[in-house]
C-alpha cells in the first residue's frame, strides 16, 4: 500500500495510517503494487535517484499500470513531482502519469528555499480528497521544486512562496500534494482519511 | 505565506524532561512523550527534542523516546545531542524523527552534514550553532564565535563563517542558540540572529532567551528568523502556545492559528 522506493519519510506515511486505524503494508516490488487497494506513494529526496530506484524494481510500469487499472493514488512530495513528464532537477524524464513539468521555485531576495514550514492552501474544485477542510489550515512543506500539470483542471490547490504554485493537484484516480500530510497534524490526518475512503471517481 | 514556526524544546535526561539555565542546575520536569504530545495538541508547529543524556546507554533510551513520540504527534520533530555518525542519523530517522541536528560533532567533523545530506536529503539535517559575543578580531571579524561542548569550549571559529559553510556543505536549516542570551529570558540576541539569517538562504531557528511574546516578535521581525525555540515560558506554564501566538498574530506576524 505504501510504496518504499529508499526515498525517505515512508515510516512517517504508515504511522499516520496505522493511527487512522488503516492496516498498511510497505511494498517493494511490482507485484505488491498491483494488488494494493490503494497506493500512496511519499517521497524525499532527488528526483532523478528515486526514478533510477523506481525503474530498477519495475515500480514505474506497475504505477503506469496500477493508474490504468483505476487504483486510488496518492503521491506525497517529491510523489507528486516524479508523477508529471519531467523535472528540471537534474533534468529528469518522470513517470508521466499526469503531464506537466515539475519546476524549480524560483528565487527572489529575501524568500528562503527550501520553502520549510508552514503554509496554507487555496483548495478548488471540491475533490472529495480536500473536502471538509477550514480555508485557513495549514500544511507543512519542505521543498524546492514544485509541480505544474498541463492542464489547468488538474491543479486542486495552489500555495504563495514568492509565486503562487500548485500545491495539491489530481486526476482521474490519482491526487498528490506538494505538503505532506502525514506530518501537517490535524487536517493532514483529515486528508489521508478521505484518500481511505475514495473510490477514485471524481465527478466534475 | 509561508507562517513562522514556534518549536517547543525539550531537553532531555536519561528519558526525562529538563531546563536547563545556562546549562547548569537542570531540574527534572516531565515525560517527554506527554509534554510533545501536549504542545502538539496546543499548536506547537515542530517539537525541538534535545538529549542531554551522559550514560553510555543514552541511544537506547532516547531511540525508545522517539519511536514513542512518533506515534503520538504528527508534526514534524527534530532530534539533536550527541550524534556524531551516520548510524546515529539513521537510527533516529528510523525511529519517527524528521529532522536530526548536529552540532559539536558537526565542528570537530564538517563532512558529517555532507554524509548527512547526501544520505538523508539536506531537509533531514540542522546545523545547531552554540555562539558567544566576543571582541572582533581578525580570527573572528563579526564577533560571534562558536563555541561546543554546551558552551564551555570557544572553538575559534567565526560563527558568520561557519554558518555559511554549514550551508555549502548541505545544512537544510540553522538552529543558532545565543550562549549569553540562552536561560537569561531577557530575549532573543536579536544581531547575532540577524547577522546568520541575512547571510545563508536556509531558514534560521532563533534560540536562546525567550521570556514574554515580545521576544519572540522582536526576533521574527528584527532578527529576520524563520522560527523560534521556546522553553521555559511554556514549560512552567507562564504562557500557552496559543497566547504567544495570538500576540504574533496581533502583531502582523503570519502564524498557524488553527489546528
Amino acid at each position: 500500500m505504501v510504496i518504499d522506493y529508499q526515498a525517505g519519510n515512508l515510516t512517517s506515511v504508515v504511522r499516520s495510517l496505522r493511527a487512522l486505524g488503516a492496516e498498511a503494508t510497505v511494498v517493494e516490488e511490482p507485484e505488491g503494487v498491483l494488488s494494493a487497494r490503494r497506493i500512496i506513494f511519499p517521497g524525499v529526496g532527488a528526483a532523478g535517484e528515486a526514478m533510477a530506484t523506481l525503474k530498477r524494481r519495475g515500480l514505474d510500469r506497475a504505477l503506469r499500470e496500477a493508474f490504468s487499472r483505476g487504483i486510488p493514488l496518492f503521491g506525497i512530495c517529491l510523489g507528486a513531482q516524479i508523477i508529471l513528464d519531467h523535472s528540471e532537477e537534474n533534468d529528469t524524464p518522470c513517470l508521466g502519469l499526469l503531464s506537466g513539468r515539475t519546476r524549480a521555485l524560483p528565487p527572489s531576495p529575501g524568500l528562503k528555499i527550501p520553502h520549510m514550514g508552514w503554509n496554507r492552501v487555496n483548495f478548488r474544485g471540491g475533490h472529495p480528497v480536500f473536502a471538509d477542510l477550514p480555508l485557513n489550515a495549514e500544511y507543512y512543506f519542505v521543498h524546492s521544486y514544485y509541480p505544474e500539470p498541463a492542464k489547468a483542471e488538474a491543479v486542486l490547490g495552489v500555495t504563495e512562496h514568492g509565486v503562487s504554485f500548485p500545491s495539491a493537484i489530481g486526476w482521474r484516480n490519482l491526487v498528490a500534494t506538494q505538503f505532506h500530510p502525514e506530518k501537517s497534524g490535524r487536517f493532514g490526518l483529515r486528508i489521508l482519511a478521505n484518500f481511505l475512503a475514495w473510490d477514485g471517481h471524481h465527478a466534475e | 505565506m509561508l507562517s513562522k514556526r514556534i518549536i517547543p524544546c525539550l531537553d532531555v535526561r536519561d528519558g526525562l524532561t529538563t531546563k536547563g539555565i545556562k546549562f547548569r542546575n537542570n531540574i527534572d520536569i516531565g515525560d517527554p512523550v506527554a509534554m510533545a504530545r501536549q504542545y502538539y495538541e496546543d499548536g506547537a508547529d515542530e517539537i525541538v527534542f534535545y538529549d542531554i543524556t551522559a550514560s553510555s546507554d543514552r541511544r537506547n533510551i532516547m531511540i525508545e523516546v522517539v519511536r514513542r513520540v512518533a506515534r503520538e504527534i504528527f508534526i514534524p520533530f527534530s532530534v539533536g545531542g550527541g550524534i556524531r555518525t551516520l548510524d546515529d542519523m539513521r537510527e533516529v530517522l528510523l525511529a519517527g524523527a524528521e529532522k536530526v541536528s548536529v552540532n559539536t560533532a558537526a565542528v570537530l567533523n564538517p563532512q558529517i552534514i555532507r554524509e548527512g545530506a547526501r544520505a538523508f536529503g539536506s531537509q533531514c539535517i540542522v546545523l545547531g550553532m552554540d555562539v558567544k559575543r566576543v571582541t572582533p578580531s581578525p580570527k573572528i571579524p563579526s564577533g560571534y564565535e562558536i563555541v561546543i561542548h554546551g558552551g564551555r569550549t570557544p572553538m575559534g571559529l567565526d560563527a558568520l563563517w561557519w554558518a555559511r559553510e554549514g550551508e555549502r556543505l548541505g545544512a537544510g536549516e540553522i538552529c543558532l542558540n545565543s550562549i549569553d542570551a540562552d536561560g537569561t529570558q531577557e530575549g532573543y540576541e536579536l544581531t547575532l540572529t540577524r547577522l546568520i539569517s541575512e547571510a545563508v538562504s536556509i531558514p534560521v531557528i532563533a534560540s536562546g532567551g525567550a521570556g514574554r511574546p515580545e521576544h519572540l516578535a522582536e526576533v521574527l521581525t528584527a532578527g529576520k528568523a524563520d522560527a523560534a525555540l521556546i522553553a521555559s515560558m511554556i514549560h512552567y506554564g507562564t504562557y500557552t502556545i496559543q497566547e504567544i501566538k495570538e500576540y504574533l498574530n496581533h502583531q502582523g506576524i503570519p502564524v498557524r492559528l488553527i489546528w
